[in-house]
């Protein structure tokens, strides 16, 4: 603002020094040079400390053991060392891992998605008594930990006896009462409360009933919604490692799980009997940290348009 | 009549679509929250039959507060980090959100950055980091001007240490808070910016008269967020004595109750509080 101020007293300022301070200062205070390189030099700075595990992680787990060693090794190994992956990829166990992760995250995360989706539609266009006590329930559900329900659950599981399978996560994920479904509900609520009424009336002159509507209408018109839920809910469903802990028990696991005992996994893989080479050090740690949120980047590096867009259109910022 | 009953059918066609909702609630919360709420009251003992519970009072509480050592300075150290974390996330996601408001370019990858350790950031991987040391940013320990200030053995110095050993972990929970931040200064008209600047209102004004109070509802629903999802993250020292305590035989599902409980309490008296802060202020400030 202090140039512009500055141009307007001064109106034939051509003279150089007006010119650089245009330049550096800008004309609207938000469009100079300086300003310019300000905002990027913080962006990227924060990008930075951002990525740092990151980087540090990848950069580590491709050290050999002589590299860690090596004060004069900061982030670029000596060599391109693969053996720690080769280790971490034994000690998880990797493939039958990962099938086994996608397994109890990609359906919950398909079954919270269609169930939130049907609430979702219920509550955006019917009218019913309670319907605004029952909404504020659904919204109460967020913020209940579920450190408080997980034993009665865990009893009851017990009882009906699907602890240590699925079923423990999809039994709640079917009655909208997943990881964070009340989010993925209000999602669907403010995107079929945007559906205009006359299509809806439209289609009902022409004979369709509510179901009809909802599956023929309304859903393809949420693929937006249904997309970001799938998305969110596979993620939430994917790094959730108390409840899936404490419900599976030994018999599924994931991959974060199996991290969470990657020592304790490679000790009995390679007991210390003697030789350096069973020694586990931060290079196969890291390898295995890598490789358990490998899966998720690929995701993430694919979808992540509509992970971001998402939540523009989502509406949660729009209330 | 034919009105009446066209109403009557659609909210039962409602009530039908929210049926599993319903259900589901009764099932999974309601009756959970009871009787985790009874078994707070309770010694619980598993036997081969079932489970034997008798009744023991308040003696759970108690414990919890007198017996057991550890939890209450879990809880304290939950608070702390509670009440240290929640700000400096919302003013960071406010800060990145403003920062990548701009018309700047690459605003697609920065955004992908920021949100990216939403993604990837389970209990077990940030424990790995943790362990590692990669949590704080890096070399900022090194500076003189940092030693001297640790070395004083003071609540500041404690607060400063658990920031800087922390504050990329803190960071890292503003993903989706920023991306909400951002939405809502995307709705904003800018023909309200041009107003103001008109009236000779600087960037600086402009932010705290026209962005922060359109903004407002946002920073509530991302301060309950944040307390949210700060307090269920599974690396949370309260959390992890209470999943200690569930299978201890000594103590139990009953104690481990009674344990939640306490701790649900907590955090919506923090988010009451947070929230009531929050209205009041802005109440007085923007309406």
């Amino acid at each position: 603002m202090a140039s512009e101020s500055l141009t307007n007293r001064k109106p034939k300022g051509t003279g150089i020094v007006t010119r650089l301070k245009k330049l550096a200062f800008g004309m609207k205070g938000n469009d100079g040079l300086l300003y310019k390189l300000f905002i990027y030099g913080l962006l990227i700075g924060i990008g930075f400390v951002y990525l740092f595990p990151l980087l540090y992680m990848i950069s580590y787990s491709l050290k050999s053991l002589d590299d860690i060693l090596n004060p004069l090794v900061n982030w670029i190994p000596t060599q391109l060392y693969l053996d720690n992956y080769q280790s971490a990829y034994a000690v998880l166990k990797f493939l039958p891992t990962l099938l086994e992760s996608l397994y109890v995250t990609a359906i919950p995360a398909i079954v919270q998605t269609a169930v939130c989706a049907v609430v979702g539609y219920g509550f955006a266009r019917f009218a019913f008594p309670f319907k605004r006590t029952m909404f504020v329930l659904v919204l109460a559900t967020f913020i209940i930990p579920p450190q408080v329900t997980v034993i009665p659950r865990y009893v009851f599981f017990n009882e009906i006896g699907i602890l240590g399978s699925i079923q423990a996560f999809l039994f709640p994920a079917l009655l909208g009462q997943g990881i964070n479904s009340a989010i993925f509900i209000l999602i669907f609520y403010q995107f079929f409360k945007m559906m205009p009424k006359a299509l809806e009336e439209a289609a009902q002159l022409d004979g369709a009933g509510y179901l009809r509507i909802f599956l023929t209408l309304a859903l393809p018109m949420a693929a937006p919604a249904i997309i970001i839920s799938f998305l969110f809910s596979f993620v939430w469903y994917w790094n959730e490692t108390y409840l899936a802990a404490i419900y599976f028990g030994n018999s599924l696991t994931t991959l974060p799980l199996e991290l969470q005992k990657f020592v304790a996994t490679y000790q009995q893989m390679y007991p210390q009997s003697g030789g350096e080479a069973s020694e586990i050090n931060e290079g196969i740690n890291m390898a295995g940290t890598v490789m358990t949120i490998l899966p998720m980047l690929v995701v993430y590096a694919i979808t992540q348009r509509w992970f971001v867009e998402g939540v523009d259109r989502s509406g949660i910022a729009g209330e | 009549m034919k009105q009446l009953s066209m109403r009557s059918k659609n909210s039962l066609t409602g009530l039908l679509f929210i049926s599993p909702w319903i259900l589901g609630f009764l099932l999974f919360t309601a009756y959970p929250l009871f009787y985790s709420f009874y078994l707070s009251f309770q010694k619980v003992r598993i036997t081969t039959e079932g489970i034997q519970t008798t009744f023991v009072k308040f003696d759970n509480f108690k414990d919890a507060f007198t017996v057991d050592a550890l939890f209450t300075q879990k809880l304290l150290t939950f608070v702390q980090e509670l009440v240290l974390s929640v700000p400096i996330i919302i003013v960071f996601s406010l800060i990145i959100a403003i920062l990548l408001n701009q018309p700047i370019r690459f605003r697609n990858f920065f955004r992908m950055i920021f949100f990216l350790p939403v993604i990837i950031a389970s209990g077990p991987v940030i424990n790995e980091l943790i362990s590692q040391g990669v949590t704080s940013i890096p070399s900022i320990k090194d500076y003189a001007i940092f030693e001297t200030m640790l070395s004083a053995d003071s609540l500041f110095s404690s607060v400063l240490l658990y920031l800087m050993d922390n504050l990329i972990i803190i960071l890292w929970f503003s993903g989706v808070q920023f991306l909400i931040f951002l939405a809502a200064l995307q709705k904003i008209d800018t023909q309200v910016y041009e107003a103001a600047k008109i009236d000779g209102a600087s960037n600086w004004e402009c932010f705290w008269k026209v962005t922060l109070p359109s903004i407002f509802p946002m920073i509530v629903v991302n301060t309950v967020y944040t307390i949210v999802t700060f307090s269920i993250f599974s690396l949370n020292p309260v959390i992890e004595h209470i999943q200690t305590n569930m299978f201890q035989i000594n103590t139990g599902f009953g104690y481990a109750s009674a344990l939640s409980w306490i701790y649900f309490l907590l955090i919506a008296v923090a988010l009451g509080i947070s929230v009531a802060l929050l209205t009041v202020r802005g109440r007085k400030n923007y309406a």
